[in-house]
């Protein structure tokens, strides 16, 4: 009887099988490589905005506090975005007739807000509460990383539900005193911060038993 | 019944009937698949099953686009047709397993001829048995969060959970059966390969033989591997229904809470598994005059296989009453020995009693076991009776929970049944595939059948004549 196959038949069975095996880890550990790139989470890419607003100049140059215009984060959910008052209450004096002020001097005129770019979307189904991160110690920097040196503002960490875990199982790693929430350059070393973040943890009533609950994030 | 029909007489009839050699047997059994010309009713056939996955497709598309409401579950009953069918397939899938790890295990030569199209009907119906529990999702497109993989949620499946144990026995189950299956394919593969004429299909089978040239290293090998495959699923038969009545007996429903549930289960599945196997094997056989192969002892033994279990299953039933009785759950007393037997879904219960513990009972006597028609009805009814048996598990102990003002009735939908008649499809589809372009009989070990017959006993390693290459 005359033979089928061709004995180079058994090396391309030998190469299809490792080429599956092989492919098969590859295609899976490209998925898990994806969901943790910034194609899908969105850290490190600089968005484009209405304004060529810099973080880095206001808060380092100018020194504005990070509350003058997200003037609702201690208090709610939402750190709140400025109107564009805010921005005139110093652009009606300074830079007042700059080109790349136009959009906010026609918001003002035709009394329509700026639509910025949204850099940070939690998805719908978690109830993030900024007033209660800032009361309880957790600093702007720590989930928003160094906005003071953000020419345009980008993501800084990936905001995924295993980040957000990480902190809420251990939240001494990241709390600091109430009085220090906005600023961008508080250094501790890592002694200094756990001792300091158990303090906070006692007298901020922090019961990092409960921050796990499913209830805590998904209501 | 059929001229060809050895008369039973008092001596055990043989497992194979007398005058084979390895020519006849290889002729016959691989003549079925490469000269047999296609027919009719095998179209007819195909049509039927695949119209009814296409039922299949269809409900499921508009489950998926509607949303698991448009079956029939609603508070409290939130487990209807789909658990129902996902424990009854699953089930079915033991006989699978059972035949040919422990019947090979334990020497039962009555196997060799049941055991290929008892793997294949076992792997079918795993494929139907995971699909419901699936569309149960809601969202099956993230069935993989049922696994543990590195993920940006930074969470595990649930360990205390039964639902998850099950995913691991199921999927566990799956994959054994299939390479169980598929090694013992490779000899017939090669045979098949080697006498078919057309060049794509003596290519098609080649690729699958993987290269058997018969040689007595490839023989022991294929023995050693079988034997350890065997081996390794024979724990599977006992684990995976125990693990699925876990899904049951873990939660605190009076009904469902019951330490019966392990074992009562494992009986139940192999009783609807061989039930299985007899409805598939009578119509199989008379279609294409397998009479020398399957024959009256093999149909004898199963019978009794059936009446074994059915006595079994009976136990289990008697003793969840018994328990509720001899118990002080006033809950569980209201669940077995009143709300099943004389509440809403008493026409069930009582259709179940009469299917799976009195109607096999007719199997005590040869007469009947030797009746091939009666005992395919019997079968038949052992099906009905084992998918009642579940809807009554599911739905009664679920529409009567501890809040008598959230008491409600429970009915499957349009979509539910066109579900469940899908599956079946499917299974239908499928088996009808196989028996047409796969060795549906071990070729393999018929011959080795024909070697001991004519030899006495003892295994035999020897490669036919027919797969040297």
């Amino acid at each position: 009887m005359s033979q089928i196959f061709h004995p180079s038949a058994n090396t391309l069975a030998r190469t299809s099988i490792a080429v599956l095996v092989i492919g098969a880890n590859l295609a899976l550990g490209g998925l898990y490589g994806f969901s943790g790139s910034p194609y899908q989470t969105g850290v490190n890419v600089v968005r484009t905005q209405p304004v060529p607003f810099s973080h880095e100049h206001h808060i380092r140059g100018v020194g504005v506090d990070c509350r003058y215009c997200h003037n609702t984060v201690e208090t709610s959910a939402s750190a709140g975005l400025p109107p564009t008052y805010t921005c005139m209450s110093c652009h009606s004096q300074i830079w007042g007739a700059t080109a790349m002020l136009e959009p906010v001097r026609s918001s003002l005129a035709e009394n329509k807000p700026i639509s910025w770019t949204r850099v940070h979307d939690m998805p719908d189904f978690v109830y993030f509460n900024h007033s209660i991160h800032v009361q309880k110690g957790v600093g702007c920097v720590s989930c928003h990383g160094q906005v003071d040196k953000m020419p345009l503002a980008w993501k800084a960490e990936p905001m995924t539900m295993a980040w957000c875990l990480n902190c809420h199982q251990h939240p001494e790693e990241h709390l600091r005193d109430k009085r220090d929430v906005t600023r961008m350059d508080l250094v501790l070393s890592s002694q200094e911060q756990l001792a300091k973040g158990r303090e906070l943890v006692n007298e901020n009533h922090i019961d990092s038993d409960r921050l796990i609950n499913c209830s805590v994030c998904h209501r | 019944m059929h001229p060809q029909e050895p008369e039973s007489s008092s001596a055990p009839a043989a497992v194979l009937a007398p005058g084979h050699t390895f020519t006849t047997v290889t002729d016959q059994l691989s003549d079925m698949v490469l000269v047999r010309p296609y027919e009719g009713r095998w179209f007819l056939c195909l049509g039927v099953g695949f119209s009814l996955v296409m039922t299949l497709f269809t409900a499921a598309a508009y489950l998926l686009f509607q949303g698991v409401g448009v079956w029939g579950i609603d508070v409290p009953v939130m487990w209807g047709f789909a658990i129902v069918n996902f424990v009854w397939w699953i089930g079915i899938g033991h006989a699978g397993t059972l035949i040919s790890a422990i019947l090979l295990l334990l020497k039962q030569d009555w196997r060799t001829s049941i055991n290929r199209f008892s793997e294949a009907m076992t792997l079918f119906a795993v494929a139907c048995a995971g699909m419901s529990p699936l569309l149960h999702l809601g969202r099956p497109w993230l069935f993989y969060w049922l696994m543990p993989y590195p993920n940006t949620m930074g969470l595990w499946p649930q360990w205390r959970s039964p639902l998850v144990w099950d995913v691991f026995a199921v999927s566990t189950y799956g994959t054994v059966s299939v390479i169980f299956w598929y090694v013992g394919l490779i000899p017939d593969l090669a045979t098949f390969r080697d006498r078919s004429k057309n060049r794509w299909a003596k290519m098609g089978y080649g690729v699958f033989a993987l290269g058997w040239n018969g040689s007595a290293k490839h023989w022991h090998r294929y023995r050693t591997a079988y034997l350890i495959l065997a081996g390794l699923a024979t724990p599977l038969v006992v684990s995976v229904h125990s693990v699925v009545s876990l899904d049951f007996a873990v939660s605190v429903l009076p009904g469902w809470h019951t330490t019966v549930f392990p074992p009562y289960f494992v009986a139940g599945a192999i009783f609807s598994g061989f039930a299985m196997v007899v409805t598939l094997a009578i119509p199989f056989r008379a279609w294409y005059g397998l009479y020398d192969y399957i024959t009256a002892r093999h149909l004898d033994n199963m019978a009794k296989i059936i009446l074994a279990t059915s006595l079994m299953v009976g136990y289990g039933y008697f003793m969840e009453g018994f328990m509720a009785w001899y118990g002080s759950s006033s809950f569980e007393k209201f669940a077995l020995l009143y709300n099943r037997p004389f509440g809403p879904y008493a026409h069930s219960w009582r259709m179940m009693v009469f299917c799976n513990v009195l109607a096999p009972q007719i199997l005590w006597f040869k007469w009947a076991r030797s009746n091939v028609g009666l005992l395919w009805v019997v079968s038949i009814i052992v099906n009905i009776g084992m998918w009642l048996e579940r809807y009554v598990i599911v739905i009664t102990s679920l529409h009567r929970d501890f809040l008598p003002s959230s008491w409600s009735m429970y009915h499957g939908t349009v979509w539910d049944y066109a579900t469940y008649y899908g599956t079946l499809g499917f299974f239908f589809t499928l088996l009808i595939l196989f028996i047409r372009f796969l060795p549906a009989i071990s070729i393999t070990e018929m011959r080795e059948l024909v070697h001991k017959t004519q030899h006495g006993h003892g295994r035999t390693t020897e490669a036919s004549p027919e797969t040297g290459s």
